[in-house]
C-alpha cells in the first residue's frame, strides 16, 4: 500500500497540522511516512499546501506529479491540482468558496461542508479534523486508535485539553462527507 | 533495547544530532530554509544538559569566526546556513582549512544567485566541492538524501572532521530541510574533554601551555616555500580523503543501459523514476554520490564500457555533470536534467527528461 496525496488550502486553514497529523498517524501504524510542505512566503491567507506520503513499503520520492488522492480547500488549490489526481483517484472538496467544480470523470469525487459545520458549531478551529475524518472515512488506511494517537503526538502538550473536541470532530467528518460520483 | 523512532524535520534532525553527537558549539544566523536548525536547539536548551554552547550572531561571517576560534581549542564546533549565508562564510572556510582546524558547516540550499529565492535548490555544488573559499582546499563534502540521513551525518561529519582535521560540508537542500521523516535517534555520546581530544586526535589544541610546548593555530606563513610545504600537506590529506572516503549507493545498476546520477532530493525522485522507467522496460539506474568531495570517479569510470549513457540530475544548470564527464571521459554520453532558481522538478518531468535527453537517442 502507497498513498501520495497532497493537501491543499489556504494558509492558516490547517493545511498542514493535517497533514502532519496523518503522518503521524501512519507513525503509529508502524508504515514509512514523508511530509513536504510547500514552504515559502505563504501566509495566512496565502496559498499552502502538503505533500503526504504513506506506504508499507520504502518512499522512493517525497515528491509526486500524481496523486491518490487530494483534498482541495480553496478554488486556486482546484484549477492547480484537479488534473493531478490519478486516474480512479480521489477528490475530497469543501464546497465553501468553490465557484468551478470539479468536472474529470476518471476520478471519485466526495464533497465535506467542513466549514459551514465548524462554523455552525462555534469552532472554526476543527475545520481540519473533520476533512481529516471525512477522508479517513473513504480512504481508512490508517485506524482510527492510530489516528487520536498522531492527534495528541502532532499538538503540544498545552493543546492537549483540545484532543476530545478534535477526535469528536474527526467523528463528525466521517458522517459529513458526500459521495458526488 | 527499542528503538527511539521520531517524526522530524531534516532541519530539526540536524539539531537534534548535535546535542547528541557531543557537539560542543552551534554558532548561527537564521536564513530560510535552515532556520529550524537553530530554532530546535534553542528550544532544546543544550546549555542545561551537556553543556553545549548555542549563540545567535550577528552574521555568518561571525558565526564561522566563532566556529574557528572554538575549533581552535579542539572543540566540536558548527554552524548552518543557506546559500548566500554561506557565501559570506567562504573567507573563515579557507582559513580553518588552511590552519588544518576541524568544523562542521550544514548548506541548506536555496535557489540563487544572489539573494535568489528562499526554495530548495543545488547550485551551490561548485561552491561545496571546489570554490568554497580562496586557495587550494577541499571541504569533504556529504550530501544526504533522507531526514535520517541528515541525522546520522552530523555525527560521521565530526569524526570525520576531527579525522582529517578539515572542514566537512552537509550539502542539503530545502526538500530534506524541511521535509518530515522518521528518524531513528542515538543515544547520546558525551562531549570530550581536552585530553580526550589531545589522545584521540593529537596536540594541536589551544588549551592552554601549562607543562607543553605552545601550539600555533594560524592560517598564515609568508615564506613562499614553507608555505608550499603546508600546501603539499593539505593535497596529501585530499588524496587520503579520495583514496578512503567515497562513499555512494546504487540502483538498479547492474543490467542499466542509462544510468542516473543525482544527489540529495534529486536523488530521491530519481529513485521513483528508476522504478518508472523499469516498469516500462527500460534499463535504468541510478548511482548517489552520498561523498560529492571525493566523488565515486572511479566507480563511473568502471560503468561507462557498458553504459549507453549518463544523465546528470541536480536542480542546477549542470554543476555535478561536469565530474560525471571527468569521470567517465569526453566521448561518453553525460546529459543534464534539472529545474532551477528555486523550483524543484517531479518526478513525472524527469522521466520526461530521461526520455528526452538519452533514451531517445539510443531506441
Amino acid at each position: 500500500m502507497t498513498e501520495e496525496m497532497i493537501i491543499a488550502g489556504f494558509g492558516g486553514q490547517g493545511v498542514l497540522s493535517m497533514g502532519k497529523i496523518l503522518a503521524y498517524s501512519g507513525v503509529m501504524q508502524d508504515f514509512e511516512v514523508s511530509w513536504m510542505p510547500a514552504y515559502g512566503p505563504e501566509m495566512r491567507g496565502g496559498t499552502a499546501n502538503v505533500t503526504v506520503v504513506i506506504s508499507d513499503k520504502t518512499i522512493s520520492s517525497p515528491i509526486s506529479h500524481m496523486y491518490d488522492t487530494a483534498i482541495i480547500l480553496n478554488q486556486q488549490s482546484m484549477d492547480k491540482f484537479e488534473s493531478m489526481v490519478r486516474p480512479g483517484g480521489i477528490l475530497i472538496y469543501d464546497t465553501n468558496g468553490i465557484v468551478k467544480h470539479p468536472t474529470r470523470k476518471d476520478i471519485k469525487i466526495y464533497t465535506i461542508d467542513a466549514t459551514e459545520e465548524a462554523a455552525k458549531r462555534g469552532n472554526t478551529r476543527l475545520f481540519n479534523t473533520m476533512i481529516l475524518g471525512g477522508y479517513l472515512k473513504v480512504r481508512p488506511i490508517v485506524t482510527l486508535e492510530n489516528v487520536f494517537k498522531g492527534l495528541k503526538k502532532s499538538l503540544p502538550e498545552r493543546a492537549w485539553k483540545t484532543l476530545p473536541a478534535n477526535e469528536e470532530a474527526v467523528r463528525i467528518g466521517m458522517e459529513l462527507i458526500k459521495e458526488i460520483q | 533495547m527499542k528503538k527511539e523512532i521520531r517524526l522530524m524535520k531534516g532541519n530539526e534532525a540536524i539539531a537534534e544530532a548535535a546535542v547528541r553527537a557531543g557537539c560542543d558549539g552551534y554558532f548561527g544566523y537564521p536564513i530560510t530554509p535552515q532556520t529550524e536548525v537553530i530554532e530546535t536547539l534553542m528550544e532544546l536548551r543544550p546549555w542545561e544538559t551537556t553543556g553545549m554552547v548555542v549563540v545567535q550572531s550577528e552574521s555568518e561571517t561571525a558565526s564561522i569566526n566563532m566556529v574557528y576560534g572554538a575549533a581552535s581549542c579542539g572543540r566540536k564546533a558548527m554552524t548552518t546556513s543557506s546559500s548566500p549565508g554561506i557565501s559570506l562564510m567562504g573567507e573563515g572556510l579557507s582559513y580553518i582549512a588552511g590552519a588544518e582546524l576541524p568544523c562542521l558547516v550544514v548548506n541548506v540550499q536555496r535557489g540563487g544567485p544572489g539573494l535568489g529565492t528562499i526554495q530548495p535548490s543545488q547550485a551551490d555544488y561548485f561552491q561545496a566541492t571546489k570554490a568554497g573559499g580562496h586557495g587550494d582546499f577541499n571541504m569533504l563534502v556529504l550530501a544526504p538524501n533522507s531526514v535520517q540521513e541528515m541525522y546520522d551525518f552530523v555525527g560521521l561529519g565530526f569524526e570525520l572532521a576531527f579525522k582529517y582535521l578539515n572542514p566537512v560540508m552537509i550539502l542539503t537542500d530545502g526538500v530534506i530541510g524541511q521535509m518530515m521523516e522518521k528518524v531513528v535517534v542515538s543515544e547520546p555520546i558525551p562531549r570530550l574533554t581536552d585530553e580526550e581530544v589531545r589522545e584521540k586526535y593529537g596536540d594541536w589544541a589551544l588549551t592552554g601551555k601549562k607543562n607543553r610546548k605552545r601550539n600555533v593555530v594560524t592560517s598564515l606563513e609568508l615564506d613562499p616555500l614553507r608555505q608550499e610545504k603546508v600546501n603539499h600537506k593539505l593535497q596529501a590529506k585530499y588524496q587520503k580523503m579520495r583514496e578512503e572516503e567515497v562513499r555512494y549507493e546504487t540502483f538498479r545498476c547492474e543490467d542499466a543501459d542509462y544510468v542516473m546520477v543525482a544527489y540529495g532530493a534529486s536523488a530521491r525522485m530519481s529513485a521513483k523514476v528508476v522504478e518508472m522507467a523499469r516498469e516500462d522496460g527500460y534499463k535504468v539506474g541510478l548511482l548517489r554520490p552520498i561523498t560529492l568531495f571525493p566523488f565515486p570517479t572511479e566507480q563511473l569510470r568502471a560503468m561507462r564500457d557498458r553504459v549507453k549513457g549518463f544523465l546528470s540530475v541536480e536542480m542546477s544548470a549542470g554543476q555535478m555533470k561536469e565530474d560525471i564527464q571527468l569521470a567517465v571521459g569526453s566521448d561518453a554520453v553525460v546529459e543534464h536534467y534539472g529545474r532551477y532558481g528555486g523550483v524543484v522538478h517531479t518526478p513525472g518531468e524527469i522521466y520526461e527528461g530521461l526520455k528526452e535527453k538519452l533514451i531517445s537517442k539510443f531506441e
